[in-house]
């Protein structure tokens, strides 16, 4: 389970830099970038909400709240207001992180169902406002934002130039993930999720570290949130809908919570399921991602990549039978 | 008096009243939701799917069998307690020392199912149902013209609620079932099949959701979402109700109608989000909800 | 490592396989996009109907241009804006999609007609009503084809006025289509003598408009406006009903298609007034085209399944005159021609992309007046040409000066 603590890099660099190699080449070999860009998107999401589920072991059921209204404030200012991309960006990611405390300080206090409960309601009345505002456009959603250049220097409507732009905020985001779960801060969490009262009585302000936790979680969430609506172009009541929460839950759940792969597996096996089968089944889309969620709770809990990490150490301990314990 | 707060006092009664009827369903489906959390300890996010299944059993009845209203009033609880006791039996029995949280997950991919095959079949524009000849017509009360099926909803749905409830908290074999999820092998060493319990209260829970649905079904269309537009406020209403109390979730479910029926009259768009102001606000106070008991 | 580098250079080599395939246009099919929606509020309207009809058109025009076969793409975009621009976007980069048609649903409508301004590619929109397609948001490439709120708001509301229908509460669907008529239709009634005593809003596909009647009882107007569509709109008529609303006002549908008054049925609407810019039971040729359509589908079509056959019809013409599928050619080409098929008779393209065509003021007939199933209307009144829309001095658009 534990890796050393000095590597930097997870278990299994190789599948990582071939991971990275065929996403770099990705484009090239004539796959939409577009439907990537969409998919590391929510690959971020997916590494945001699992940072709160899989290392601090809350459920949020309203993560949505701070994806969607990153999005509509980067849409509105890039679009309205003129602002450059990595301004609009900053200022989305910085708006979901004020709301991750606003909601936090508010959540924080309840536990597990409950707990969920609150963030739900909450992103309910996030949802409303995204609904009522006059800026946001209401059913109809935030069009036409602009891509923008980037430091003055990256012409974003250029689908490449965006894609390789997202590629490296994506990995970006990967390793600081990784970095923060390694980090004492990362196993303070670590250790709030096994045992709260125990955390406690070591003198630990849990509090404290749950609501930085659930704040870094929203921010990042925001910044997958901000970077779609420069990618598409528009920002849209979808994006704050409780349906897209439960979805996220849902990618962290079946790629593997409390692994680093898992998120991104999941994020990329959803994305990649509704955009191969929208066209060809319909609402047949909505049954099979239902029947995954109730596969995966009912026997697969730990996720495919949590399952694979699990095979792996199994192996290793058949190989080591027979040798002398250390 | 023709005003009261500067609202015609005409409006306000009459979006009370329709406030009422919504507040019945509220207060249905909460209280299967609260029966099933509060002796199974499983959050049934799959109430809804029951409750829009519910509503097309009838629908069914009538278009394919031609039996009307009052055969799927007994009908269709049968069959979705039955689809209830399945699903309890083959999913739900797994999840019962797992965390609370892995039950809500799973129902909620239930509910995804349902939904989605109905939505295959049906598109999502709704069917039409008819309302039963002997509930035709309105009443004219002065301050609005209410139909008299509406009416009707409310009285039966209060009266089903408070059947319910007597029924789990006055009689035995209410104390049995509360017993049984307090202390199961006790209750088993005395000779109780509780699985078999468990399973019936499941089926229970989703047959008064498969109820609600028919008696939504002339008022609303019967679309593969009703459920999940709803599901998320029922929800909120059993957390203020308090997740384990019966009482506390009809209240709660009657008094929230009310108080969206009042919102219409200020602000009307804000209705929807009403619930879970008010929901954030008891829990600040009442961790447990308002009838609830921290467990 | 070694693992790494053998899939670096395999991946490499299947890059340069793959490469940049250059495509050769002219065996390329042509390609003809339709977004609508497909299972919702407003599937009956267009949907599938309207899918049927460009297929008639394509068979119209024999299947193939210059050898070049003619397709067509249905996808449902669920009356989200976000879906619909997305689908476009894929389609025009991805599937090599020449020309799109816009189905219903106004906030589609406008996400469509931007990305296809920024893809520089041909899109018709027929099934979206907002006028703002034409005047804020009017685009070169952008040609509005069956009707408008502007339309619908001088058709309905002046007749309804006329008629004795002085004072108005709205019943508006909470999105752009419901804003723009409601606010295109208060302009027409307050400039015809009447007043506007209030309106309230409802969330596209409401499932209960009760506490929306109540209030709009209270306002004690003489008309209820009904600034939705579809099943939107039968909703409200079969509530407004059942809760003795009609007993007290009446009901101005501003926009109804006759896909409604079958669902409704005549006893529930007849007298209503409506503007629509087509019906099938006008002339020999529409009810011979209605009756082949009739054949497939088992419903008449609505104007806007007819004007998907029109515009699918008129945009293969004028890539059979120019030789070519190039956008700019071929709107240059539809812009000056006139558009003669069983849509309409003498329609040209304007500046600012509208499709200027005759629109009929229509009212539904009573039982006893209707002779067969589906003829439901009698035609009240003609708007000819230019007089139904926007004039050039009200005009937003800033291509149109």
């Amino acid at each position: 389970m534990a890796s050393p603590a000095s590597s930097w890099l997870p278990v299994g660099q190789r599948f990582w830099v071939l991971g990275l190699v065929l996403l770099i080449l990705a484009p090239y070999a004539g796959v939409y970038p577009v439907f990537l860009m969409t998919a590391m998107c929510l690959a971020i999401f997916a590494c945001a909400f699992n940072l709160l589920l899989g290392y601090t072991g809350l459920l949020s059921f309203g993560h949505a709240a701070f994806m969607g209204s990153s999005a509509y404030v980067t849409g509105w200012l890039m679009r309205s207001a003129g602002w450059s991309p990595e301004a609009g960006m900053l200022a989305g990611t910085l708006g979901a992180a004020l709301l991750g405390l606003l909601i936090g300080v508010v959540a924080i206090r309840r536990q597990g169902i409950y707990f969920a409960m609150v963030t739900l309601a909450m992103a309910q009345m996030v949802y409303f406002l995204c609904l009522q505002l006059p800026y946001t456009g209401g059913e109809d959603g935030l069009q036409g934002v602009p891509r923008g250049v980037l430091l003055g220097l990256l012409p974003l409507s250029n689908d490449r130039v965006m894609y390789f732009v997202v590629l490296a905020i994506f990995v970006a985001v990967f390793l600081f993930v990784v970095r923060v779960v390694h980090s004492p801060y990362g196993q303070v969490l670590k250790a709030i999720r096994e045992n709260e009262p125990r955390a406690v009585s070591l003198g630990y302000d849990v509090d404290r570290y749950k609501l930085l936790a659930f704040v870094l979680s929203a921010a990042l969430a925001g910044l997958a949130g901000s970077l779609k609506t420069v990618v598409l172009g528009f920002a849209s009541l979808s994006d704050v809908h409780w349906s897209q929460s439960g979805e996220v839950v849902l990618m962290t759940l079946l790629g593997g919570m409390g692994t680093f792969a898992g998120p991104v597996v999941g994020a990329f096996t959803i994305v990649g399921l509704q955009n191969f089968l929208a066209d060809r089944v319909g609402s047949w889309v909505t049954v099979i991602i239902g029947a995954i969620f109730v596969f995966c709770v009912s026997a697969f809990r730990r996720g495919m990549v949590g399952e694979l990490l699990a095979w792996q150490q199994r192996r290793q301990a058949q190989a080591r039978q027979g040798q002398p314990l250390p | 008096m023709d005003e009261l707060f500067g609202i015609p006092i005409q409006a306000l009664l009459g979006q009370l009243l329709l406030g009422l009827v919504n507040g019945s369903f509220y207060a249905m489906l909460s209280l299967g939701l609260a029966v099933i959390f509060g002796l199974l300890g499983i959050v049934n996010f799959a109430h809804g799917a029951l409750y829009m299944m519910g509503a097309y059993v009838a629908w069914f009845c009538m278009d394919r069998f031609g039996l009307n209203y009052w055969f799927a009033l007994l009908i269709s609880p049968l069959v979705m307690g039955a689809v209830g006791a399945a699903v309890e039996r083959v999913f739900l029995k797994r999840l019962y020392r797992l965390d609370p949280l892995y039950g809500l997950l799973l129902t909620f991919g239930l509910a995804l199912i349902a939904e989605g095959i109905f939505r295959d079949q049906f598109g999502v524009s709704g069917q039409q149902y008819a309302v039963p000849d002997l509930l035709q017509g309105a009443t004219n009360l002065g301050f609005m013209v209410l139909p008299n099926y509406r009416a009707w909803v409310v009285f039966a749905s209060l009266g089903i609620c408070l059947a319910t409830w007597f029924l789990i908290e006055r009689t035995r074999l209410g104390a049995t079932l509360r017993a049984s999820t307090e202390n199961p092998s006790l209750v088993q060493a005395f000779g109780v099949n509780v699985p078999l319990l468990v399973t019936l209260t499941y089926a229970g829970g989703a047959a008064l959701a498969a109820l609600a649905g028919v008696l939504a079904a002339p008022v609303i269309q019967i679309t593969p979402l009703m459920g999940s537009n709803l599901i998320i406020v029922v929800f909120a209403v059993v957390v203020i109700g308090g997740m384990g109390s019966i009482l506390g979730s009809i209240l709660t479910g009657v008094v929230l109608g009310l108080l969206e029926g009042l919102t219409k009259v200020f602000y009307p768009e804000a209705s929807n989000v009403v619930v879970f102001v008010i929901m954030v606000l008891v829990l600040m106070v009442r961790p447990a909800g308002l009838f609830g008991k921290e467990k | 490592m070694k693992l790494t580098r053998i899939a670096a250079a395999s991946a490499l080599a299947l890059a340069t396989l793959f490469g940049s395939a250059a495509q050769a246009q002219s065996s390329e099919p042509l390609r003809i996009g339709i977004i609508t929606d497909m299972s919702g509020v407003y599937s009956d309207l267009d949907g599938a109907g309207g899918v049927e009809a460009i297929k008639m058109a394509i068979a119209e025009m024999g299947g193939s241009i210059g050898g070049r076969k003619i397709e067509v793409l249905a996808a449902d975009h669920q009356n989200k804006p976000d879906v619909a621009a997305a689908k476009a976007r894929e389609w025009f980069d991805t599937q090599g999609v020449d020309m799109l048609i816009g189905g219903t649903s106004s906030g589609t409508g406008l996400s469509m007609a931007k990305v296809a301004l920024e893809k520089k590619k041909v899109f018709l929109s027929v099934g979206a009503a907002t006028s703002a397609l034409t005047n804020e948001q009017c685009s070169p490439y952008t040609v509005h084809w069956a009707y408008d709120t502007v339309a619908l708001a001088k058709g309905t509301g002046n007749a309804v006025v006329k008629a004795g229908g002085k004072s108005w509460y709205f019943l508006t669907a909470d999105y752009a289509f419901g804003t723009q008529l409601q606010n295109d239709t208060a302009a027409v009634v307050k400039a015809a003598g009447g007043t506007i005593l209030g309106s309230v809003r409802h969330p596209l596909s409401a499932s209960d408009f009760s506490s929306f009647l109540l209030q709009a009882q209270a306002s004690k107007a003489q008309i209820l406006g009904l600034a939705n569509a579809g099943g939107d709109t039968v909703n409200s008529i079969k509530a407004a009903n059942e809760f003795g609303l009609t007993k007290t006002m009446k009901l101005a549908g501003l926009l109804m298609f006759i896909s409604d008054i079958h669902s409704l049925g005549l006893n529930a609407t007849q007298g209503m007034y409506l503007t629509d810019s087509w019906y099938w039971n006008q002339n020999a040729e529409t009810r011979a085209w209605s009756r082949s359509y009739f054949d497939k589908m088992k419903r008449m079509p609505t104007s806007l399944q007819a004007a998907d056959y029109s515009a699918a019809l008129e945009y293969l013409r004028a890539v059979k005159a120019v030789g070519s599928s190039d956008p700019d050619k071929v709107l240059a080409q539809l812009k000056k021609t006139k558009i003669n098929d069983v849509f309409t008779k003498g329609g040209f393209i304007r500046g600012d992309g509208l499709m200027v065509h005759d629109m009929y003021l229509m009212q539904v007939k009573t039982p006893a007046q209707s002779t067969e199933p589906w003829d439901y209307y009698n035609v009240v009144q003609t708007f000819k040409g230019e007089e139904a829309w926007t004039t050039k001095a009200e005009s937003k658009c800033a291509l149109w000066k």
